[in-house]
C-alpha cells in the first residue's frame, strides 16, 4: 500500500481537519505521502514534516495552486497518482470540489466522505443524508477517497521528520480565475474544529436573537452554529449551517437550542459525544438523541443559562 | 446560449428509507419518487437565465430507467425546452453518469451545464466535477450566485469559511447549492403544455458508454442508534449535569 494525502492548508498552515484524512491513510498502509500543493506555502511545509509517520512531503509551489482551482489541481495530483493505491483528502469543499476531477482524470469511480476503512478496498460511508451506512468495494487499481473529518480521530502532530521533496509540474488549464473570497471573520472557533457548539434553529425567530447564543458561546469558548432551517430563513449565513448540507461536527458539547431535530440536522451533529436540547415542544425529535433535555422557552432559558455560567 | 441541465430521479426527500430485509440494499419498493431537489434549483437556474433573454434553449437530461421521463416532463413542465433520457436498467455510477453526459455534450454543444451539487440518494457529489474534467472545461461547484458576464461566467461558491468567487471561461459546469434560487412550482396550463415538447431516448449503448460497475455494494445497515438520555427540570440542573455528571463544562 502506498497512500497519498492531499493536504489543505492556507498557504500558512494546515487546516486541521485535514490530518483525519492522515489518520485514514495510517489505517490503510505505512507508506504515507503527504502533498502539499499552493503558492508560497513553505510555513505548512514545515509543519507537515513534523507529522510523525508521514514518508514524505511533496510540495508544489506555483502561483497556479494560490487559490487550489479544481482545474490545476486535479492534473497534478492525476500526474503523481501513478505510483499510489489510494489518493486520500478529508470532505471539505475544497476536497469535495477536486477529488471527483482527479478520479474522472485517472478514470476511476472515487469513494465520497468514507467514515470507516474495513479493508483496503472496503469502506463504509453514510447514503440518504446519514440514514444509512453503505459497505462498498472499490474494484479500481487506485482509490480516489474523501474522508469524513469527524469520524477519524487526529494523529500526533510533532516529533516526526520527514523527507521533502519539491515537484516542478505546473498545470495551469487557463479556464478558471478567482475574483475575491468573503471568510467570515470571528473570534470565536471554527465550527469543524470546536469542543463545544451552541447551535440556533427557526425557534431563535431572527438573526438578531442569535445575540443569546454568542453571548453563551463567548463564555464557554465555544463555535455558534445553525439548523438549515434557520439558515434558509436568512437568520444567519450558510456557512453556520450544522447539518447534511452543512457541516458535519462531532464536538465534545453540542448544545441544540429551539431546533426541532429533522434527520438533515442530525446527521450534521449526532456524533457530538454530550448533546443537550433546549426546545419548548417536549415531542421534538432532537429529545430522541439529546443525553440531557430541558423543555423551556429558549427565551427565559438562555440568559438564565448565561448567567448561570459566569 | 444554450443550457444543459441534468437531473436525477430520486427517492422523494420526505421518504424515511430503510435497508431490505436482507440488508443487501435500500428498500426501494413502492416509495414516493421526486427530481433530487438539488436538480430543482438547477433547472429553476436555467429558467431564470432564459427569462432574462440570457439562455436561447433549455435541455434537459437524465440517465435512468424508463420511469425517469416522470421527471423529465416536470422539468418540461417548468420551462425546459426539450429532454433527453438515456435509458439504462440499473443506476450507474457517477462516473459513468458523466461520461453519459459527456457524450451528450459532444452532440449538443452546450455553453452552460448545470446540475445539482448531489443527488439526496447516494451523497456523492461527484458528477458535475467528474462531467467538467472528462470536457476539460471549467467547473463551479456549490453556486450561490451565477452572473454571466462578456462571454465568462462568475460563480460565487458556498465554501466552508464563507463565500468564494470564480469567473469561468465557457462552456462550464456549474453545481448548484441551496440557497441559489427557490424553485418555482409547476403550473397546470404549463403541465399540459409539457406533454407536447420533445423528449428523445437513446441507450447509453448507442452513446457508446460503458456503464460497468466499479464499484460493489456489500450491504446497507442503519446507522448505530443513539440512546435518549434524561430530561432536566430546569437550567440550574442542566448546568450542573453539565459540570459534574458529563464534565464538559467547568
Amino acid at each position: 500500500m502506498s497512500i497519498l494525502v492531499v493536504a489543505e492548508h492556507n498557504n500558512q498552515q494546515l487546516n486541521p481537519t485535514t490530518l483525519s484524512a492522515l489518520s485514514a491513510a495510517f489505517q490503510l498502509g505505512e507508506t504515507v505521502d503527504f502533498l502539499i500543493a499552493g503558492n508560497d506555502c513553505q510555513s505548512v511545509v514545515a509543519q507537515a514534516s513534523k507529522i510523525p509517520n508521514v514518508n514524505k512531503v511533496l510540495i508544489a509551489d506555483n502561483e497556479v495552486y494560490a487559490h487550489f482551482l479544481a482545474e490545476n489541481m486535479a492534473p497534478l495530483i492525476a500526474d503523481i497518482a501513478q505510483g499510489y493505491t489510494h489518493i486520500l483528502a478529508t470532505a471539505t469543499t475544497t476536497a469535495k470540489n477536486i477529488m471527483p476531477r482527479v478520479a474522472a482524470l485517472l478514470d476511476v469511480q472515487a469513494m465520497s466522505d468514507i467514515c470507516a476503512v474495513v479493508s483496503e478496498d472496503t469502506f463504509k460511508r453514510p447514503i440518504y443524508a446519514g440514514n444509512l451506512i453503505a459497505t462498498v468495494q472499490s474494484m479500481d487499481a487506485i482509490k480516489v477517497i474523501t474522508v469524513r473529518g469527524t469520524a477519524f480521530d487526529a494523529p500526533v502532530e510533532e516529533g516526526g521528520s520527514a523527507s521533502i521533496e519539491a515537484l516542478d509540474q505546473t498545470h495551469d488549464m487557463a479556464v478558471s480565475s478567482f475574483i475575491d473570497e468573503q471568510l467570515a471573520q470571528s473570534d470565536r472557533p471554527e465550527l469543524t474544529a470546536a469542543n463545544i457548539i451552541i447551535s440556533g434553529g427557526r425557534g431563535m425567530a431572527s438573526g438578531d436573537n442569535f445575540d443569546l447564543l454568542y453571548r453563551i458561546a463567548d463564555k464557554l469558548g465555544a463555535a455558534v452554529g445553525a439548523s438549515r432551517a434557520a439558515v434558509d430563513a436568512d437568520f444567519v449565513p450558510n456557512d453556520m449551517q450544522v447539518g447534511q448540507t452543512g457541516k458535519i461536527v462531532a464536538p465534545d458539547l453540542y448544545i441544540a437550542v429551539g431546533i426541532s431535530g429533522a434527520i438533515q440536522h442530525l446527521a450534521g451533529m449526532k456524533d457530538s459525544k454530550v448533546i443537550v436540547a433546549i426546545n419548548k415542544d417536549e415531542d421534538a425529535p432532537i429529545f430522541s438523541v439529546a443525553d440531557y433535555g430541558l423543555v423551556a422557552d429558549l427565551f427565559t432559558a438562555l440568559p438564565e443559562l448565561e448567567s448561570k455560567l459566569s | 446560449m444554450k443550457v444543459l441541465v441534468a437531473i436525477k430521479r430520486v427517492v422523494d426527500y420526505n421518504v424515511k428509507v430503510r435497508a431490505n430485509a436482507d440488508h443487501s440494499d435500500v428498500d426501494l419498493a413502492n416509495v414516493k419518487m421526486s427530481m433530487n431537489p438539488f436538480c430543482e434549483i438547477a433547472v429553476e437556474e436555467a429558467v431564470r437565465l432564459k427569462e432574462k433573454g440570457l439562455v436561447s434553449e433549455i435541455i434537459t437530461v437524465t440517465i435512468g430507467s424508463a420511469q425517469a421521463q416522470e421527471q423529465l416532463r416536470t422539468s418540461l413542465a417548468l420551462g425546459a425546452d426539450r429532454s433527453i433520457l438515456v435509458e439504462t436498467e440499473q443506476s450507474i455510477e457517477p462516473l459513468a453518469v458523466a461520461k453519459c453526459l459527456k457524450a451528450v455534450c459532444d452532440n449538443e454543444n452546450p455553453d452552460l451545464i448545470l446540475m445539482g451539487k448531489q443527488a439526496i440518494d447516494g451523497d456523492n457529489n461527484q458528477t458535475g466535477q467528474m462531467l467538467a474534467s472528462l470536457l476539460g472545461c471549467a467547473q463551479g461547484t456549490f453556486a450561490s450566485e451565477v452572473a454571466v458576464e462578456d462571454g465568462k461566467i462568475a460563480v460565487t461558491r458556498e465554501i466552508d469559511g464563507g463565500l468564494q468567487t470564480l469567473k469561468l471561461a465557457l462552456p462550464a459546469v456549474v453545481t448548484t447549492d441551496l440557497r441559489l434560487n427557490e424553485p418555482r412550482y409547476a403550473s397546470l396550463p404549463n403541465i399540459m403544455k409539457s406533454k407536447q415538447k420533445p423528449l428523445a431516448t437513446v441507450t447509453a449503448k448507442e452513446l457508446g458508454v460503458d456503464v460497468a460497475a466499479r464499484t460493489v455494494l456489500l450491504g446497507v445497515e442503519p446507522p448505530a442508534q443513539r440512546q435518549a438520555g434524561i430530561m432536566v427540570n430546569d437550567v440550574a440542573q442542566l448546568v450542573d449535569k453539565l459540570k459534574n455528571e458529563a464534565k464538559v463544562i467547568s
